[in-house]
């Protein structure tokens, strides 16, 4: 039960990022001026009347310029256009009643669109990260597990230093020892390596002890006695053995991730402005001590980081508690 | 036994002066320079020159860190650019602030994980058991970035609680101490809530394996009342599973409280390493460094020991590993 709850969620993200382009109203940068801040629009099929419609929305009205206060107007009815120019659904008056449905933000962009342009960046990163941390870890916990000796303890050795230093700190120091301001495609390229060098030492360990207990099996003696290469024996017999593993720490990873981009682009150490990440829309957010109490709907980003990070939890969640002693439980929280 | 915390103490040792050394070497190594990201555009090369003098930033690399080095040795760690102050009088100071935060938070966490972990572990179903572990698994998937945002929107919207800070610019009927306290719990509980998870579900499975074997069912059945084998005897057996947790926790606690220190302004050590190395203030990030990693290795040296304590064998295993 709860796991196809977790499956739905963590399918629905997946579709919002694929999809963004047709599902999201806007693009990501669009900026309706007069709309600084604006409350989400309500669908509405009835009007004050009590006479059905279609479903159809109202302009919102600015009712105090200083306190950003906005009412429906209630005169026009504005109807919603379904399919048309390349988008599944918008306001047919764009330029006066645009069809926000999770509000605007300080610059009166359409948080919803930015919100699906987001989860691309951000569970984009995290995947990229994740396969990274897998590679790296997968490889020279491999190579660790088979080689033994000086190379096995001196990598080990290594990778338990990592292991307990607070992972969030290492990658903000590894972030900001370069240049403060840099592209969207450098940024993306940057926090991938380094969210993959942080997360790679928990692969390895796990790789590791499964490829070293492997190793005097059987099967792996056999293929050994049948002239089977080093790199054969290691690459084709036994990291295999290790993919249920690998597939665990992935599921462990990525909301890791998801949430080590979302700090460091609160910091302003991350993605650049105009780029829609949950992060940065965070960031945005921030500037604005009134977000938690007047303009809740910026906070959305934080809603569907819960969402995505609960559903891979509950998919998890019964492989995940034969792990839960060692390290895995640890990803979510240290990072 | 003694062999074994020598070694550890050595590993403390190391991680110190490790992780101050690498963050001083990491901070200088980026580009840019304190004088350069706090000068206007109006500046000529020759005050440059004179300005990265007066701070030591002239020096080569290797000659810098030698005499850094040589002044930590005194204890001497260098002279924080953008505060004016000596590093050894602005980083304690903080770090105070974020070892109160932790600790509240540990305190938060143990009292509310481990009581609810032996309620749910100690029954297969129930309604309360089942609420305790739903509850958890949500608090699982809300790091303390996102717990910290849901509780200032709640401080917010009910203005039960202030939101953000550590004090009030005025001093509130009621004294210093509860003000801080009321800054306090927000934070507080937006570190604790996911460890006290963690804690439960934890708890709640060693309980359950305890609860299982052959001692627990000899003891029922000679009439010793259910409660007080739940709450004495299984407690006591499925505590060192957990015990060995706490050693880990601490570099959980800091890196959830720099999240949740940004988010509420606190003023602690995470925020101020956050500052310092935006502005490459190179010697205070590495104070900052060092004091986080002497947190660190005095929690994994507590935990060693409570675990040895706990379990002998701990201490023999790992040094045979070692």
């Amino acid at each position: 039960m709860s796991r196809t709850l977790g499956l739905v969620l963590v399918t629905f993200a997946l579709l919002a990022a694929v999809a963004a382009p047709v599902l999201a109203p806007h693009a990501t940068d669009a900026h309706f001026g007069g709309l600084l801040n604006a409350p989400p629009t309500v669908v509405h099929f009835a009007d004050a009347s009590g006479g059905w419609h279609a479903p159809f929305i109202y302009r919102w009205r600015l009712v105090s310029q200083l306190e950003q206060r906005y009412e429906e107007d209630l005169s026009t009815r504005v109807r919603l256009a379904w399919f048309s120019g390349g988008h599944v659904v918008q306001s047919s008056d764009e330029g006066a009643a645009p069809l926000l449905l999770l509000g605007a933000d300080s610059y009166g962009r359409d948080v919803f669109t930015r919100l699906l342009f987001g989860a691309r960046t951000s569970l984009g990163l995290a995947v990229t990260a994740a396969l990274g941390a897998l590679l790296i870890g997968a490889t020279l916990g491999g190579l660790a597990g088979f080689a033994g000796g000086v190379f096995d303890d001196v990598l080990m050795r290594a990778a338990d230093f990592v292991m307990v230093l607070p992972a969030i700190y290492v990658a903000l120091a590894l972030r900001a020892v370069l240049p403060l301001v840099l592209t969207a495609s450098e940024v993306f390229g940057l926090l991938a390596s380094i969210f993959a060098i942080v997360g790679a030492p928990f692969v390895a360990r796990g790789v590791r002890a499964i490829v070293r207990s492997e190793r005097r099996l059987d099967y792996a003696v056999a293929a050994e006695a049948l002239g089977a290469s080093d790199a054969r024996l290691l690459f084709r017999h036994l990291l295999p053995s290790a993919r249920g593993f690998m597939a665990v720490q992935m599921t462990l990873l990525i909301p890791a991730f998801i949430v080590a981009e979302a700090t460091l682009s609160y910091v302003g150490l991350g993605f650049p402005d105009p780029i829609a990440s949950w992060g940065t829309m965070l960031h945005d957010a921030s500037s604005n001590i009134r977000v938690f109490a007047d303009f809740p709907w910026l906070l959305s980003p934080a809603a569907a980081m819960f969402l995505v990070v609960l559903g891979v939890n509950l998919v998890l969640q019964n492989r995940r508690s034969e792990d839960v002693r060692h390290i895995g439980v640890r990803h979510t929280q240290r990072l | 036994m003694t062999w074994y915390f020598a070694r550890r103490l050595a590993f403390a040792a190391f991680l110190v002066i490790a992780v101050s050394s690498a963050s001083l070497v990491l901070a200088r190594l980026a580009p840019g320079d304190f004088v350069t990201e706090s000068a206007g555009t109006e500046i000529s090369r020759q005050t440059l020159e004179q300005q990265r003098a007066r701070y030591g930033l002239n020096k080569s690399l290797g000659e810098q860190y030698r005499d850094w080095l040589a002044a930590a040795a005194r204890l001497d760690f260098g002279y924080s650019m953008q505060y004016g102050r000596p590093v050894r009088d602005l980083v304690p100071e903080r770090a105070a602030n974020t070892a109160i935060l932790a600790l509240a938070a540990l305190v938060f966490a143990t009292l509310i994980g481990l009581p609810l972990g032996i309620i749910s572990g100690s029954r297969k179903s129930g309604v309360l058991p089942g609420m305790i572990r739903a509850t958890s698994v949500v608090l699982l998937s809300m790091p303390p970035l996102l717990t910290s945002l849901f509780l200032l929107f709640i401080a917010a919207r009910t203005g039960w609680l202030p939101i953000g800070g550590m004090h009030s610019a005025i001093v509130p009927p009621g004294g210093a101490l509860a003000d801080l306290l009321r800054h306090l719990v927000v934070p507080a509980a937006a570190v604790g809530l996911p460890l006290a998870a963690m804690l439960e579900r934890l708890q709640s499975q060693a309980m359950s394996e305890v609860i299982g074997e052959p001692f627990v069912l000899a003891t029922l059945s000679r009439g010793v009342p259910r409660s007080r084998i739940v709450w004495r005897g299984a407690f006591k057996a499925a505590l060192r599973p957990v015990a060995a947790v706490y050693g880990l926790v601490i570099g959980t606690l800091l890196s959830g409280s720099f999240a949740v220190e940004v988010i509420t302004t606190w003023p602690g050590l995470g925020n101020l390493m956050l500052q310092a190395l935006r502005s490459r203030d190179v010697y205070l990030v590495a104070g900052c460094a060092g004091a986080g990693a002497l947190f660190l290795a005095c929690g994994t040296l507590l935990s060693d020991l409570a675990l040895a304590v706990v379990d002998p064998r701990a201490s023999e295993t790992r040094a045979e590993r070692a």
